[in-house]
């Protein structure tokens, strides 16, 4: 990873670059996040790739996450106020060998809508097909948004914490129709290990 | 003059040279492809759903079945992720161990992708040579794990065990007499580290074989170069990394710019391409072969000298020895929580990305301090390559697609996920 002062200096750019963008700033395990409005993306990711003390000129990663279950304290630590919906950037400079995280809280938890960056990074397009087929995002001129990793005819977002592990349908083989038929569910779900926070200070030690 | 027009054709998901599951809508001018349409998810299990209702080690066997040919280097992206949440060391061993293994599965996959490469374009040998090499390496993954594929080995904090001292001998049977058996098990009388230093040291000549069937070799060529040229400034804007960055001459790989583990310990250089066509991409994985033979070398010797520990001490992580367990109260503990509830990593977010055989392979985790992660997405670099094909192949002749499906190295557990 890039080392402590060459993402100072980065944060300090950033800082000046981004002034009336900028959310927020801060850097965790060495790594730094800015957080910026949805209505912002599209001129702070040209920005980033063009400016040359920036230049990121790869987008590693585009993917969508829903905070549906965040928990109370972490949400108002991350000021979702009520938001539901981020899409979130991994960039990589390879010019400079430096990375950056962009998170945008998207508006309007009903119709979660962003502008598309794949006119900046074409590596975008697929990326945000699946964030928009996992999690319903839609990605405002996006040239091809269409489904990409469920089925033909799939309903719903199966990535959004609403949504059960198990599915709404299962498909079968039907002997007498001779096909392959879509059915309710017939399985239970279950839950083998339970999902546990410990509050804070548990057993009174520090791990 | 008669019209005419374009006609679209299906290419797989049955496809021999589809590696898998790709199901390509061509549309085709004559021979040649006007657009290429890749129709993704047909293995799409859902692992960061899964991941998101199990505990972090329940995980683990999951990243194996991501990019199934090189297992070990999924599962280490995802305990760095894991790691660097948790904040805990790694003892030095253990991180030479996973060198070690993350380069033994570069050589895995670049056998596979050799052989399966040159199989779609018509040579049938080398399929046989390569799974021939493969053969050795999968024992030492199955003495490291027992398993020979999904080795579920590395866990948060370590490896789940050190090398073994001995290895797993053949048995003489009806076709293999005594003497054949004891010519085949020549090589496997010492440990673990015996058999990898002989196999590094037969490498080098099973990789001039390769070049001497292929480099050089007239229908080799005419199938490759000037094939899919990407470049560098392409490259870089399409997403590509690992072997496809490189072989458009891009110096980029994560285990000299961004290093992690004992990677810049070691002695090692990063070979890149020039005209960025699939006959250098070959060439570029070719030298990665020789690459990773002299990184396991310097590996092997550095672990014959040192001794230690394998896996962190802190037992809210990594279980106790059974033995610990057995006599000693807090010990047993520690194992039941451990194997019941799984152990919980402090609240935040982290990316940990590692130069797969393929390109760069990130885990960004976030998590809300429980048990299970709140979101895991895998960044699996053919993900990128594949959303490519469409613009690498434009312009080229069916046959070529093939071609350049190959040189791509896509496995479709990593890209459905």
């Amino acid at each position: 990873m890039s080392n402590n002062i060459q993402q100072e200096n980065l944060a300090k750019i950033l800082q000046i670059a981004l002034e009336n963008q900028l959310v927020d700033l801060h850097t965790q395990y060495k790594e730094l996040t800015i957080v910026v409005r949805t209505q912002d993306i599209l001129n702070v990711s040209e920005l980033l790739r063009d400016k040359p003390e920036l230049s990121f000129d790869t987008l590693i990663d585009v993917c969508g996450i829903d905070y549906l279950d965040y928990g109370e304290s972490l949400s108002t630590k991350h000021g979702l106020r009520g938001k539901r919906f981020a899409v979130i950037y991994h960039l990589l400079s390879v010019k400079l060998n430096q990375r950056l995280r962009v998170r945008v809280l998207v508006e309007n938890n009903e119709f979660p809508m962003i502008d598309s960056v794949s006119e900046v990074w074409p590596v975008a397009n697929w990326f945000e097909r699946e964030a928009f087929d996992l999690y319903g995002i839609v990605f405002n001129g996006h040239p091809d948004l269409r489904r990409i990793l469920t089925d033909y005819g799939f309903i719903g977002n199966p990535f959004r914490k609403d949504f059960p592990l198990s599915g709404y349908v299962e498909m079968r083989y039907d002997k007498e129709q001779k096909r392959v038929i879509y059915q309710p569910v017939s399985i239970e779900p279950r839950e083998i290990t339970p999902h546990v926070i410990r509050e804070e200070h548990y057993g009174d030690c520090e791990s | 003059m008669a019209e005419i027009r374009n006609y679209t054709m299906n290419f797989g998901p049955q496809h021999p040279a589809a590696h898998g599951v790709l199901r390509l809508v061509l549309e085709l001018d004559g021979e040649v492809v006007r657009r290429a349409d890749p129709h993704i998810g047909l293995l799409h299990r859902a692992t960061e759903k899964l991941a998101e209702n199990k505990t972090y080690i329940q995980s683990v066997p999951y990243m194996d079945r991501l990019d199934y040919v090189s297992m070990m280097v999924n599962e280490h992206a995802y305990v760095m992720a894991i790691e660097k949440l948790l904040d805990i060391e790694v003892p030095l061993r253990a991180q030479y161990i996973r060198v070690m293994f993350d380069e033994i599965t570069r050589i895995l996959n670049h056998l596979l992708w050799i052989g399966a490469h040159a199989l779609d374009v018509g040579a049938m040998t080398m399929f046989l040579y390569a799974f021939r090499e493969r053969e050795d390496l999968m024992d030492c993954y199955e003495a490291v794990s027992g398993a020979r594929m999904h080795a579920a080995y590395y866990r948060p904090g370590g490896v789940y065990r050190d090398l073994p001292d001995t290895m797993p001998r053949y048995q003489s049977s009806k076709i293999h007499n005594e003497k054949q058996t004891r010519l085949r098990n020549a090589n496997r009388e010492g440990s673990l580290l015996d058999f990898i230093e002989d196999f590094t040291n037969r490498f080098p000549n099973y990789v001039d074989e390769y070049e001497t069937l292929l480099t050089d070799n007239r229908i080799w060529k005419q199938r490759l170069v000037d094939i899919g040229v990407v470049t560098p400034e392409r490259a870089k804007a399409l997403g590509f990394t690992g072997p496809m960055l490189r072989g458009s001459g891009v110096e980029w790989d994560l285990r000299k710019k961004q290093p992690y583990e004992v990677y810049d310990r070691l002695d090692f250089d990063i070979p890149v391409g020039i005209n960025g066509d699939c006959y250098d991409r070959y060439l570029v994985r070719i030298e990665e072969f020789r690459q990773s033979n002299r990184i396991i070398k310097q590996c092997v010797e550095w672990l014959r000298n040192n001794a230690g520990p394998v896996i962190t001490e802190n037992h809210k992580v990594a279980p106790p020895s059974r033995v610990d367990m057995k006599q000693n109260m807090e010990e047993m503990i520690h194992h039941f929580k451990l194997f019941t509830e799984g152990f919980h990593v402090p609240p935040g977010e982290t990316y940990a990305a590692v130069e797969h055989p393929k390109g760069e392979f990130g885990i960004y985790l976030v998590s809300n301090g429980a048990n299970k992660p709140y979101r895991l997405k895998i960044r699996a670099p053919g993900f990128a390559h594949l959303a490519a094909l469409d613009e690498m192949s434009r312009g080229h002749m069916i046959a070529d697609v093939v071609a350049i499906i190959g040189t791509q190295d896509i496995v479709f557990g990593e890209i459905d996920r």
